[in-house]
């Protein structure tokens, strides 16, 4: 197993056993649940707007290469200044350079699961920048040096006692546990943040090709903030995020916030096409988008999988994963958790040193019952462990494998396993669930049923 | 289809280009292969309208639909018959609300307005001093639109004064004609589409309800960065 | 109609009485009933760890069993599923391959046989308890089969069903219940408490291998709800 995986297996399995965390994060999205099934009933037909959705992207990642053409020629056309990073370390430089380039010292940032992924904080502030998360949830982790928990509600798992106690810390103003005052708090600080701010860096949600743009999905209005005061804006996303055209977004931004967060549309859906144009009254000079590849390409070119780039980020999936529910966000230990992580962080990260995420699944399929685009997430995670094991068996279960198939082939051998069974839990109890027990994974926690003193087969064949 | 060899305005020479051509290459050898197929996807019969929710069939319906949509997300929504009641609707809500300075945008229904409040007046078009617009106590915009299905109303950098002004200060109002509702977002882009063919702004924004965050215990909180109140005031139409 | 039963591997050995229900509930109906003498296993377990050539090695001997059968009820839904969804994917490229396509529409979960072919749903069964159904992933979300229990319950005597608040996976997931037993268990807890909260006697699934991970958790944990499977409720006493 791998460095990750052996960690993976240990978190999971203390938190899997921690039930103050499994009610935790069970009423964590309890209201989201109620709120996402009043929404989506709302919709004339869902699993129709599925299908529309999945027809878009799986246009879009099909024709990225044109469409991606399409989207940087009307960017540049207003003055956008378009980068291309082949993986994180480019995409890091790229930031830095620009950040450089206009003498900031302070950044504010709004939510970003690519900035996550390319770690750029860590490269902001080790090049000697200021850099500010602005949305509540991240902008609370952050105090506190975490990761985020999940990738639409950072904070899921905290308590409000917590973040009182972090702010007490970290901002010297605590007035009290309650959540509209802290709200205030951060409020406070952080709109000093944004007047102060030389650059301002957001994601995006979606790149729409037809007009030259990146829509940005928020309810706090922090993104606006970050886009409107900084003289100098960045965008960072993936060059899969790419939607044919503006008008699909009447499609997405919807789903987006129906699955993503249970509300019909998210506070504030903004698209960004260029700096500050004539006329206006204001808006940052430069404007940057920085396009990630970062083995996205490399997932494009397996075409079995390639529909997995075709996720909108909106966190479906994990809130119905009833592994995610039992073992939170922090124990997949990597950028993207809950089933679409398992999905996409072997291609993006390494199948052999990932694969355990594709593994730690029951293949019950809720995930692709609750994907808005329609990824058949659970046979990605399938097909993943098909190529591990291909790319690298392991000695023992191939074996066991290969030595089951007679077994199971031949009356003769059936036969001995059966009698021999019962024979073996006569004696079982003796070593059940100690270190000797084969079966020990099982009988750690369960009993096993009863051999039958009469098999199915024996008694058909008494019926002959 | 342009000719990735060449620099275009804007990007920044050598070393943006090799990277560009390198992305793209990787990108046209995936897509060498086509997708496996049966991924679900289905005939396409329907249309992003007939799923979307429904939107009524008349102007009372939608505008109704409008205000629902609009109260459950907390932003207040009233319709008055003209300019006079306007103005008699902003002053009494200049005086609950406690205004001392207001900013604004140049614009047929604000500059009608804004002088009537009586109010110190700053306005945005020659641009924005973020400290200046900070001390203001609401924002007074126009808007594209008013979108009935979910109760957002449509602004751009060129229709509502910019970026900040509909987002800094703690109380946005909008000012919207009746014939600025639309019944549903494919609606709302078309109008995009239709009004701004010949050079988007570089902002557009679907405004739905005040700034919220649930981020602490899902427990909801209005303001948390942007406006904590939005007021959308609508001119005409059927009482 | 003549039915070939597929009975795996581990409903032959623990749980024979699903077997034998199935065959007096089509003999009831006044069905032929075959079943061959070899032993069989999909090769799921292989197939969901990745091995699919030592799962081709068991799966090709189903394959040849089941290729004349008319129509084919399998015992549980996730080796239904793993016949009639996967098999065409498992032997895509193989000589195999129009085989294993030719088989899946011949092949049913016992419930969906029962409904959806047969077209029956009053077996004139009497099981006067409270139960509550879990849905099997497989069943449920491969095979599509959710109102075929219920209607099949619903014409049960005496019987009274209450749903569970939530639709969850149990947490068997095969190979996963040894590999991830920690996380696993957790899913069979939180299955079990809302098993616990509808006050059902029985848990009732349309696959035994569910079963035979909450029936082992509650067993362990000295739970009193009883776990049965569709067919032994339908099947004639």
């Amino acid at each position: 197993m791998s460095t990750a995986a052996v960690q993976f297996k240990s978190d999971a399995a203390r938190l899997a056993a921690d039930l103050r965390h499994r009610a935790l994060i069970h009423t964590a999205l309890s209201k989201y649940e109620v709120k996402r099934d009043e929404m989506k009933a709302r919709f004339q037909d869902w699993q129709g707007a599925r299908t529309l959705a999945a027809a878009r992207k799986q246009e879009a990642v099909n024709h990225l290469d044109q469409y991606l053409e399409q989207f940087v020629r009307g960017l540049e056309a207003r003055g956008t200044k378009v980068h291309w990073a082949g993986n994180a370390q480019r995409a890091r430089d790229i930031i830095v350079d620009i950040v450089k380039a206009r003498n900031a010292r302070l950044i504010v940032k709004s939510k970003a699961m690519t900035a996550e992924e390319i770690h750029l904080n860590e490269a902001l502030e080790h090049a000697g920048f200021e850099v500010v998360e602005t949305d509540l949830g991240e902008f609370i982790i952050q105090l506190r040096g975490e990761a985020p928990y999940h990738i639409v509600f950072p904070a899921m798992h905290l308590l409000r006692g917590e973040i009182r106690q972090t702010f007490a810390e970290k901002l010297h103003d605590a007035p009290s546990d309650n959540p509209e005052e802290l709200t205030m708090v951060a409020r406070r600080v952080l709109r000093q943040k944004y007047m102060q701010a030389d650059v301002g860096i957001t994601g995006a949600n979606f790149a729409v090709a037809e007009t030259g743009m990146v829509s940005v999905t928020e309810n706090e209005g922090n993104a606006r903030l970050t886009a409107a005061l900084p003289r100098t804006m960045i965008t960072l996303l993936g060059i899969e995020k790419v939607v044919p055209r503006l008008a699909d977004l009447a499609l997405f931004l919807p789903m987006l916030a129906t699955v993503g967060a249970g509300q019909l549309i998210s506070g504030y859906n903004t698209m960004y096409g260029g700096p500050r144009q004539p006329g206006e009254a204001d808006g940052p000079e430069e404007f940057h988008v920085v396009l990630l590849d970062n083995n996205r390409t490399a997932l494009l070119a397996d075409a079995e999988q390639r529909e997995a780039l075709h996720c909108i980020r909106c966190g479906a999936c994990l809130n119905v994963c009833p592994i995610y529910r039992n073992v939170g966000g922090h124990t997949y230990n990597t950028t993207y958790p809950g089933p679409i992580g398992g999905v996409i962080t072997p291609h993006l990260r390494g199948l052999q040193e990932w694969k355990h995420l594709s593994y730690a699944s029951s293949l019950c399929g809720a995930c692709a019952e609750a994907c808005p685009v329609k990824i058949a997430l659970h046979h990605h995670l399938l097909r993943n462990r098909r190529n591990s094991a291909a790319a690298r068996p392991s000695f023992w279960q191939k074996l066991a494998f290969k030595a089951f198939a007679p077994v199971a082939n031949h009356r003769s051998l059936w036969k001995l396993v059966t009698k021999g069974g019962r024979l073996g839990q006569r004696l079982h109890p003796l070593i059940k669930a100690t270190p000797l027990d084969p079966a020990r994974a099982w009988t750690r926690t369960r009993d096993l049923p009863p051999i039958a003193r009469q098999s199915f087969k024996e008694w058909w064949q008494t019926r002959l | 289809m342009s000719d990735p060899a060449t620099s275009a305005p804007g990007q920044s020479g050598g070393e943006t280009t090799a990277a560009r051509q390198a992305i793209f290459a990787r990108i046209r050898e995936a897509l060498a292969v086509a997708p496996s197929a049966g991924h679900g996807v289905g005939a396409l019969a329907t249309s992003v309208v007939e799923v979307l929710p429904a939107v009524g069939a008349t102007f009372a319906e939608q505008v109704a639909l409008f205000s629902r949509n609009a109260q459950d997300l907390r932003a207040e929504f009233k319709q008055v018959a003209g300019f006079p009641e306007l103005v008699q609707e902003l002053q009494q809500l200049a005086g609950e609300a406690g205004w001392h300075r207001l900013a604004t945008h140049a614009g047929t229904l604000t500059d009608a307005i804004a002088p009537a409040l009586s109010l110190p007046v700053l306005r945005v078009d020659g641009g924005v001093d973020a400290a200046e617009l900070e001390r203001c106590d609401v924002g007074l915009t126009e808007c594209d639109a008013l979108v009935a299905q979910t109760g957002s109303v449509l602004v751009t950098s060129r229709s509502a004064g910019g970026r900040a002004l509909s987002v800094l200060p703690p109380h946005h109002v909008v000012l919207a004609r009746a014939d600025q509702l639309v019944a549903g977002l494919p609606d709302a882009f078309a109008l995009l589409e239709a009004k701004y063919a010949a050079g988007y702004p570089s902002m557009i924004s679907f405004i739905t309800g005040p700034s919220r965050t649930g981020d602490i215990e899902r427990i909801l909180v209005l303001g948390a960065h942007g406006p904590k109140r939005l007021t959308v005031l609508m001119v005409g139409g059927e009482n | 109609m003549t039915v070939t039963l597929f009975i795996p591997c581990f409903v032959d050995l623990c749980y024979p009485q699903v077997g034998i229900s199935m065959v007096r509930i089509l003999e009831k109906l006044g069905h032929k009933v075959v079943c061959p003498e070899a032993p069989a296993c999909c090769g799921q377990p292989a197939f969901n760890t990745g091995y699919w050539h030592e799962s081709r090695a068991v799966a090709v001997k189903v394959l040849k069993q089941l290729q004349d059968a008319e129509v084919v009820a399998i015992a549980s839904g996730s080796c239904g599923a793993m016949i009639k969804v996967f098999y065409p994917e498992l032997f895509a490229g193989t000589e195999h391959e129009a085989l294993a396509r030719s088989l899946a529409p011949r092949c049913y979960e016992f419930s969906d046989l029962l409904v959806s072919k047969l077209g029956v749903t009053d077996l004139g069964a009497r099981f006067p308890h409270k139960v509550t159904f879990h849905d099997g992933c497989h069943s449920l979300r491969e095979l599509h089969i959710h109102d075929a229990p219920r209607r099949l319950l619903a014409k049960v005597r005496d019987l009274e069903l209450v749903e569970m608040r939530e639709t969850v996976c149990c947490g068997f997931g095969g190979t996963f219940s040894a590999k991830f037993p920690a996380i696993s268990t957790a899913m069979g807890e939180v299955k079990i408490s809302l098993a616990e909260q509808t006050q059902a006697e029985y848990i009732v699934s349309n696959d035994s291998s569910c079963l035979m991970h909450i029936q082992g958790l509650m067993d362990r944990q000295h739970k009193p709800t009883k776990t049965i499977h569709l067919a032994e409720i339908l099947a004639p006493s």
